[in-house]
């Protein structure tokens, strides 16, 4: 039986403080219904004796000490989960935005899910061909990953998350969909990724969750678990290859931290709340492969660094938690390179495993590593041409300069551009040929006799 | 046992009992219906405060709280070896079997099996006097640990009963004793110790042996010792864990106990996979056989975390007690710090810097302590290395949980971001790394490598020192502008850093490098130098030096002279001799 609490004992930003509550648990969901008959949803966050703190999703503006009646719903949230959801479109708490008629559930989830044990994880290593040199060359996208996207205001990540969704093939295609959530994001950016999607014929692929930039900032902390329930239920109930791809990272945790603050809660740094890190985990920690099941996690954050600030405590926690990151630069993207993939300190953690023979191609370690040193000499040559001029450099300083252009000129910058992993590979090596020899330290000779070509 | 102790309020994994209880400060306790492992942290008039291990989700006010009596132990016996564990030593593979892919809470599966028979053979016969410590028995536990079932550290007395040699489960009674006031008490294959509280020893010793890992840049610049902490602080993405896991497989403790304390949960699959695969390079057995897993990944519950390096080193303590030496990795403990900063928060604490409580640089030298060369209560020596991964918010090295750890270690590896962006791993800065065991470890080095081991090694030092202070000249003027002698000091630079410091943890001949092979490299290295050198005084331009080839063919001896082969070096050497003589 469900009873209404009618009345509220203290209103405080989107917290409402309800007395006299007994039989409430953490967690539970609850429905706050206005004198007006229209309803909002809510979840008790604190408990002490009989008094419970509930966190109101829409907000609190218009509630009042006695217009508001609670009912507790005796469950934690949980979200309608059908195969049928491939193809929908859903509110940042998961209920249908599309106009096209609720869910037939086939099960329901808690939107919290639970740790996968460790010992039950299978080691990703299968590789997702994105089709972009930079990343599939340098910074593999292995299956069950969760690889982020640094980023910055007004810099192309969303069009670099569209060509992946566009160009990213795994061997048993025909499985793999894609589970799109937008936290806080600009009503025509989440207009732009729907058309997109549908131009590239990959609408009935995707699951969307969007959380609109001017919809309550606190069920944006709610949007990502909705994503990933319904990827995890696709991925290990459906056994579908499944790509999360979660945008914007950073509007999420200014969420976070605003309900913190609301909370009374202690701030750590730059004033977010201490436990940033385990709650950052415990949306991330969801990719991956089990065992008995032929589905997969893989994801995508993207966050938007503010001030282009890599020590953030954003980009920082989350490059902890994900399995490398991909970094992109504002000055690449100034000279009209794209994707404007900064490649040093871009790095895929899970791609030594997923690479090489039988992977990709048996030379695609070597190449990798003496790309990345040798355009890493390319940086120290530029500074110092910075100081003495180019014409003052050694013949190899020279080469190596001129090395540089090309490979952000030509590899770096692919446009639209769908290659295919031997086109990429092939064309690391074409450039690493316009260095001398004795250069490529990071290479065994066969490996160079086999690739190297002399000009 | 106390029932009228019932939750009156939860925050998170923080949960609060009205009134008076008869709770004492840091006593386990069950929480709830599901029986939740909690741990009391904090007792006023009012309230007794406890942290909960496990998800509180779902949890009621007024469900009861119940004493156990006891602090948070651990149990220690046969079958930990080979295990995988959360942090508050709940078997993981045997969760996974009752309860499928995901962890549910408060499933009690006893953390070592009860039921499994082991091979024991008695050592003490009725009579015997025994002191916490003893051996009263030993059994193989895994191909290449053979356990010894210790008489537990407070307890002693005379032996009345034994039984035979045979199969016995780890609750059998295998001895029974009679202590000083006349009560006997039964000894089984395992017993319980609170994981906060260090077991006692019969002495510390000093330290004088290497912890060998197998790894260049570790053995040769910045040695730890064996019973001696460690460091190694690094941004995300400096090659932390790689570094950690590489410890694990290569290093020569007996026993490995890895904890991955808030750390990513595809990484424990990875190690997992690894050491059952990889072979120890001593035995020639699977490294798991000699390892014990610790596996509290960033979403599993935070005070568990907080618990799962107190678990780690309880477990090496007691292998130490059996007499072996002993390495406990931790990967991270700055996530076990933050853990700390959770908790205490949560609590409404005062925060001191960054809002870490003030307790922390207390609580890091309580662990890091724990660390060291001992002789057991049985007289035997064993030995606990620690070595504890640090993540620094920003790869900012002056944050509290660095600076600390810094004052209670006294080996520092710092990885650089800037090394790690070159792709140069391991990415140990060699200009802020340091190792105060050199001293101790020299005389080591000197009887057991050669006898001028650490001359060489100050020989290489001074040469990248030399280089760190030529290439600021370098970033101004260019290396055109030097002279040739410098020039020739920044190339065998190179050599050292690329051919000596680099280490392949990919490469199967270069993954693990035997400290003989480190001797000769140097060796080689500096003879190359000496007749570059040599030549360079006959007005031999470094051009002509270098197209010699040799500087590159040193570069890449470490992937082409086996590790087996040491006699190669001989070659390398005479033939440097030979091209240089035929340069003039």
């Amino acid at each position: 039986m469900l009873v209404e609490h009618v009345g509220l004992n203290q209103i405080s930003g989107s917290l409402v403080v309800l007395d006299g509550v007994e039989d409430a648990f953490y967690e539970e969901m609850v429905e706050l219904r206005l004198d007006d008959g229209s309803t909002r949803q809510g979840r008790i966050v604190q408990i002490e004796g009989d008094k419970a703190v509930i966190q109101v999703f829409a907000g609190t503006k218009n509630l009042s000490m006695s217009n508001t009646g609670t009912v507790l719903k005796g469950k934690p949230m949980e979200i309608a989960l059908s195969p049928e959801i491939v193809g929908r479109v859903f509110d940042g708490l998961g209920r249908p935005a599309d106009g096209l008629g609720e869910i037939f559930p086939e099960c329901r989830m808690n939107i919290n899910g639970t740790a996968i044990n460790p010992v039950s994880r299978v080691y990703p290593r299968n590789y997702i061909n994105t089709g972009i040199s930079s990343i599939d060359c340098l910074a593999t996208l292995i299956r069950g990953q969760k690889l982020p996207i640094f980023s910055g205001s007004g810099m192309k990540h969303n069009e670099l998350a569209v060509q992946i969704v566009r160009q990213a093939t795994i061997s048993d295609n025909d499985n793999f969909a894609i589970v799109f959530a937008a936290m806080g994001v600009k009503n025509d950016v989440a207009d732009y990724f729907k058309k997109s999607f549908e131009n590239a014929n990959v609408m009935n692929r995707v699951v969307m969750f969007l959380n609109h930039s001017n919809d309550p900032i606190i069920e944006r902390i709610i949007t990502p678990r909705c994503a990933l329930t319904a990827a995890e239920y696709l991925a290990f109930k459906c056994n579908m290859n499944i790509l999360v791809i979660l945008t914007d990272m950073t509007s999420y945790a200014e969420a976070l931290r605003e309900f913190s603050s609301s909370k009374g809660e202690i701030p750590g740094r730059k004033g977010f709340p201490g436990y940033l890190y385990s709650d950052l985990a415990s949306l991330y920690e969801r990719a991956g492969i089990v065992e008995g099941s032929d589905g997969s996690v893989t994801q995508i954050p993207i966050l938007t660094m503010p001030n282009d600030d890599i020590t953030h405590p954003i980009p920082d926690l989350t490059g902890f938690i994900t399995e490398g990151q991909i970094v992109l630069d504002r000055s690449l993207d100034a000279t009209g390179i794209y994707p404007p993939v900064s490649v040093l300190p871009s790095l895929s953690r899970l791609m030594k495993d997923g690479i090489g023979a039988g992977y990709t191609r048996d030379d695609h370690k070597a190449l990798a590593d003496q790309l990345f040193a040798s355009y890493a000499s390319v940086q120290d040559v530029k500074s110092l041409a910075s100081v003495i001029g180019e014409e003052e450099l050694s013949a190899n300083d020279k080469l190596l300069l001129k090395f540089g252009k090309a490979f952000e000129e030509r590899f770096i910058n692919q446009g639209n551009q769908n290659r295919s992993i031997n086109e990429t590979l092939d064309l690391g090596w074409e450039l690493l040929s316009m260095l001398p020899r004795e250069l490529l330290d990071r290479v065994s000779d066969d490996v160079l006799d086999a690739h190297y070509k002399k000009k | 046992m106390n029932t009228n102790n019932l939750i009156y309020g939860i925050n998170g994994p923080v949960v609060t009992i009205k009134g008076k209880t008869e709770l004492k400060m840091m006593e386990m306790v069950y929480v709830g219906k599901e029986k939740l492992i909690g741990e009391v942290i904090k007792i006023t008039d009012d309230f007794t405060t406890i942290q909960v291990y496990e998800d509180t989700v779902g949890l009621y006010p007024g469900e009861e709280v119940i004493s156990t009596g006891e602090p948070m132990c651990v149990t220690l016996g046969p079958g930990i070896i080979g295990n995988i564990y959360d942090g508050i030593e709940k078997p993981l593979a045997a969760i996974a079997e009752k309860s499928g892919v995901f962890l549910t809470k408060g499933v009690s599966t006893p953390p070592i099996d009860y039921e499994k028979l082991w091979d024991v053979t008695i050592t003490v016969k009725p009579g015997d006097e025994v002191k916490g410590g003893s051996v009263i028995a030993t059994c193989p536990e895994s191909e290449i640990i053979t356990h010894k079932v210790l008489v537990p550290p407070t307890v002693s007395g005379k032996v009345i009963s034994v039984a035979p040699n045979g199969k016995y489960k780890v609750n059998d009674t295998i001895v029974t004793i009679e202590r000083p006031d006349s009560t006997k008490q039964d000894l089984t294959l395992c017993q319980k110790w609170p994981i906060r509280y260090a077991r006692p020893t019969a002495e510390r010793l000093p330290i004088s042996k290497p912890l060998v890992t197998g790894q260049r840049i570790l053995d040769t610049m910045f040695p730890v010792a064996m019973g001696g902490a460690a460091a190694i602080p690094g941004g995300f993405g400096t090659g932390k864990t790689v570094t950690q896991h590489q410890l694990a497989k290569y290093s020569n403790a007996d026993i490995i106990v890895y904890v991955g304390c808030g750390e990513r949960g595809n990484e424990m699959t990875q190690a997992l996979k690894e050491f059952s695969e990889l072979t120890d390079p001593k035995s020639g057995k699977p490294l798991l056989q000699r390892t014990v897993l610790i596996a509290n990944t960033s979403n599993m519950p935070v005070a568990a975390r907080e618990a799962s390096i107190y678990t780690g080193i309880t477990i090496a303590e007691y292998y130490r007690d059996m007499g072996y030496s002993t390495a406990m990795m931790a990967d991270s403990t700055s996530r076990w710090a933050e853990a700390l900063r959770e908790i205490s928060g949560r609590l409404e604490e005062m925060p001191a810097d960054e809002g870490y409580p003030a307790y922390l640089p207390s609580r890091l030298s309580e662990f890091y302590e724990r660390a060291g060369y001992y002789k057991t209560l049985c007289g035997d020596e064993g030995s606990i290395t620690v070595i504890g991964a640090v993540s620094p918010q920003g790869a900012d090295f002056s944050e509290p949980v660095t600076q600390n750890t810094k004052r209670f270690t006294r080996c520092f590896w710092a990885l650089d971001k800037s090394l790690a962006y070159a792709r140069h791993y391991p990415a140990i800065n060699w200009n802020d790394s340091y190792s105060e065991y050199l001293s101790d470890l020299s005389e080591w080095y000197e009887e057991n490598v050669a006898s001028d081991f650490m001359t060489l090694r100050g020989k290489i030092m001074n040469i990248l020192a030399e280089e760190t202070k030529l290439m600021e000249i370098v970033k101004l003027i260019g290396s055109e502008m030097l002279p040739d002698d410098q020039k020739l000091t920044l190339e065998i630079a190179r050599v050292i850093r690329v051919g000596f410091l680099q280490q392949n943890a990919t490469n199967p001949t270069d993954t693990y490098t035997p400290i003989t092979k480190h001797y000769l490299m140097m060796k080689t290295i500096l003879h190359l130098y000496s007749c570059a050198q040599k030549a360079l005084e006959k007005q031999i331009p470094v051009s002509r030096i270098l197209s010699t080839g040799m500087f590159d063919k040193l570069i890449k001896m470490k992937y082409d002279i086996p590790n087996d082969k040491p006699e190669l070096f001989d070659s390398y050497n005479d033939e440097i001799t030979k091209v240089f003589d035929s340069l003039e």
